[in-house]
Order: structure tokens, then sequence, then C-alpha cells
């Protein structure tokens, strides 16, 4: 009796051990997580002064989501005009198409799916370029020769997600609205000059357009920030840095939708 | 520093994202704000506005001359006041008379204004006195089976 009372308080302790360790670890993690975000800020001033470096990194983040952005945004506006125009035709109202697919892109498709295409697409290839970077020693070696790795690769990968990300963002939307207007105008028959001029009438540069562009720097500032931490926190080890990687993806589209959430409760109530 | 292709693509992102931006802002969107500095406020209270928002356009003879900017509920008169911010282009006269009005049989709700012939303009922070509420669905419906009922009646 007593050695199973014992065997028992032993796992017991155990459960209750492992859970304390992961608690500490976790705030652990989000305290070094603030200072690390603290310090690319300060360390922001390499990333401007030698500007080519973030140019590069917007190549590497940027441009080269240039083709799955562009095509995934023209293919979600070709879906939103099809089926947005099934229900629509219901109420005989065809014509509003042209609000409701600018609306739900500029609004929440354009930052939301742009972010997480970035995430998954540029975030990961950060976090693995770092980690490895890290599990080779290439930062270690540059502390050696007195380059400051935070002012030379993590700073400008930075700014080159924050700049990439609105940018990425609105060209997502634009190619959603061409697809909705392909499917809808071209394809269905939808009255052109309704389908534009309601939309110009319903779309609020400042409520919509801009909130938009506001959103999609919050999702560039949390993907790119969540992306460098993890690979410069990730274990010098194969599995640490795939490991890593995968968090990226998914504490990353997380965070996006978290995010999206709060911002639209403070930009959109009260609106409508 | 020399220049590399790849700042030739950079660049070229970089145009097309503001094109992009310019697209949604020129052709998806329009400055329906009313701009803050070349506008004035008038209020109007209503018995009932129905379902009117703030932004709601302010329409006279159907072009859109300022939107609904706030409404409140005056707990003295237990009426409804909405303030409107009206562009400084159009001057309206002082007799002006609002009135909520529906776009269409379910569409959005919009203040009309009519003008009426008072030489004196509607200053900023003035009140339009003349005004007329929102048709209600509910007591349209009742006044028209009221009056088929006392048609009725006699006979």
């Amino acid at each position: 009796m007593l050695t199973i009372c014992g065997w028992e308080a032993s796992v017991l302790k155990q459960a209750i051990e492992n859970l304390g360790n992961r608690t500490i670890e976790g705030v652990w993690r989000i305290g070094y997580a603030t200072r690390f975000v603290l310090a690319i800020l300060l360390h922001s001033g390499t990333a401007f002064r030698r500007f080519g470096l973030t140019i590069r990194e917007i190549y590497f983040s940027g441009v080269l989501s240039l083709i799955i952005i562009l095509v995934s945004g023209l293919f979600v506006g070709m879906v939103l005009g099809l089926q947005g125009y099934e229900t629509l035709q219901t109420y005989g109202s065809e014509s509003a198409l042209g609000v409701l697919v600018a609306m739900s892109l500029v609004r929440e498709l354009g930052p939301v799916v742009a972010a997480l295409l970035f995430a998954s697409r540029a975030g990961s290839a950060i976090t693995a370029e770092i980690g490895l970077m890290k599990a080779t020693e290439q930062l270690s070696a540059m502390e050696m020769m007195a380059v400051d790795p935070m002012a030379r690769v993590v700073a400008p990968r930075f700014w080159a997600g924050v700049i990439s990300m609105p940018l990425l963002a609105a060209l997502f939307s634009a190619m959603g609205i061409l697809g909705g207007y392909l499917v809808g105008v071209q394809l269905i028959g939808v009255d052109e000059g309704s389908f534009w001029s309601q939309m110009q009438s319903a779309v609020d540069f400042e409520q919509d357009i801009l909130n938009g562009v506001i959103k999609s720097v919050v999702f560039g500032i949390a993907i790119t920030a969540i992306a460098l931490f993890e690979g410069y926190d990730a274990p010098p080890t194969a599995e640490g840095v795939s490991g890593a990687t995968t968090r990226t993806v998914v504490m990353s589209s997380l965070a996006v939708l978290a995010l999206d959430f709060v911002l639209t409760a403070f930009m959109f109530r009260g609106l409508n | 520093m020399n220049k590399t292709v790849l700042d030739l693509w950079v660049g070229l992102f970089v145009i097309a994202g503001i094109a992009a931006l310019l697209f949604l802002t020129l052709k998806v969107g329009s400055m329906n704000t009313v701009n803050v500095s070349n506008s004035y406020e008038v209020v109007a209270r209503f018995e009932n506005i129905g379902g009117l928002k703030p932004r709601a356009p302010v329409k006279s003879a159907g072009v859109v001359v300022g939107r609904v900017t706030d409404v409140k509920f005056d707990n003295e008169l237990y009426e409804a006041a909405v303030t409107l911010r009206l562009d400084k282009r159009y001057a309206f006269p002082k007799d002006t008379t609002a009135a909520i009005m529906t776009s269409g049989l379910l569409g959005e709700q919009y203040i009309g204004l009519e003008a009426g012939g008072d030489s004196v303009k509607l200053k900023d922070k003035d009140q339009i006195v003349l005004t007329q509420d929102a048709v209600v669905l509910e007591n349209l419906i009742g006044h028209f089976l009221y009056g088929k009922a006392q048609e009725g009646a006699p006979q």
C-alpha cells in the first residue's frame, strides 16, 4: 500500500514539476522575445544606413512571394465573385457584387490571407535561415569579427518584412478585385457600371483602405518578429531548426488571426 | 555600392505595390469622408430616425452634399438629435427641410435636404427646424388597416 502510494506520489510530483517547468520556460521565452524585439528596434540604424542589406531581404521575402500572392489573390477574388453572385442573385441585388468583393478583400481577406501566405512562404524561410546560421556558428563567427549579428542579419530582415507586407496585401486585394471583376462582369454578366460605381460609393478611403493597410503593417511586424525570434532562439540542431520552422508558421498564423480579431473590433465596431 | 539586378526587382515590386494601393484608392474607394476644414455642422431633430446611422449620406436633389456624423438621444425633448456635416461649397436656406428617406425598398437610409425660400443661409452649429421622420413600416400598415376598417364601418 505504502509503495503504491509512493509510486503515485512520485508520478504526481513529476507531473507538477513538468507543469511548473513549462510555465517558467514560457514566461522566460516571452521576456526574452520582448528583449529581442527591443534589441531589433535599437539596432535598426544599420538597416537604414546600409539600405542595400534591407533591399536584399525585400527581394527574398517580398519579391519572391509575389507569384503565390498574386495567383492566390486572383483565385480568391474569382471564388468570391462566383459565391457572392449565387447568394446575391436570390435577393435580386447582383449589382452589389462589386461592394461584396471589394469590402471583404480590402477589409479582411487581403491583409489576413496575404499575411498567412507570407508567414508560410517568407516567415518559415527566415527562421530556417537564421536557425541554420546559428547551428553552423555563423552568428558567433560574426560576433568574433566584431560584426553585430543583430544589426547585420536580424534588423534588415525585420524591416524588409515590415515594408513588404503592406505592399503584398495591397497587391493581393487588387488582384482579388480584378478576379471578382473577371468572373462577375466578364463571365456572368453583371452590369459593369453598377459593379464599379456601387463599389466606389461603398468603399471609403480612410475607413476601409487605410485600416486595411494598418492591419497589414501590424501583421508584417508580428510575423517577422516571431520568425526572427524563433530562428534566433532555435536549438542548434537539425531537429531544433525544423521544430522552430514549424513553430514559426503555427505561431504567426495564430497571431495574425488573433490580432485581426482585435484590430477589427477596434476599427469597425460601431460603423455599421 | 554597385547597382544590382536585385535593386531592379525590388524597385519593380515597390512600384507594383504602390500602383495597387493607388488602384484601390482611386478605382475601388473614394474620398467619401467630408473634409473637416471645408465643412460646417448643423443639427436636425427628429421624433423617429428609423435605421439612420452615423456615416449615412446627406443628399439634396440626389447629390451627396455631406454625411451624418453623430446620432444622439436628447433626454430633455425626447427626440433624436442628428448632427450633419455639410460641404462648405453648398449653402442652404434657413428653412430647409430635412427628411429621412430610404434608397430603394430595402436600401440604406439617408437624409434628404429640400431647400426652402429663405434668403438667410444656414451657418455652422445652426439647427434645421423643419424635419420629417423616417417612415416606419409597422405604423404605415397600422394606419392602412385602421383606414380600411373605418371604410367598412358605416354599412
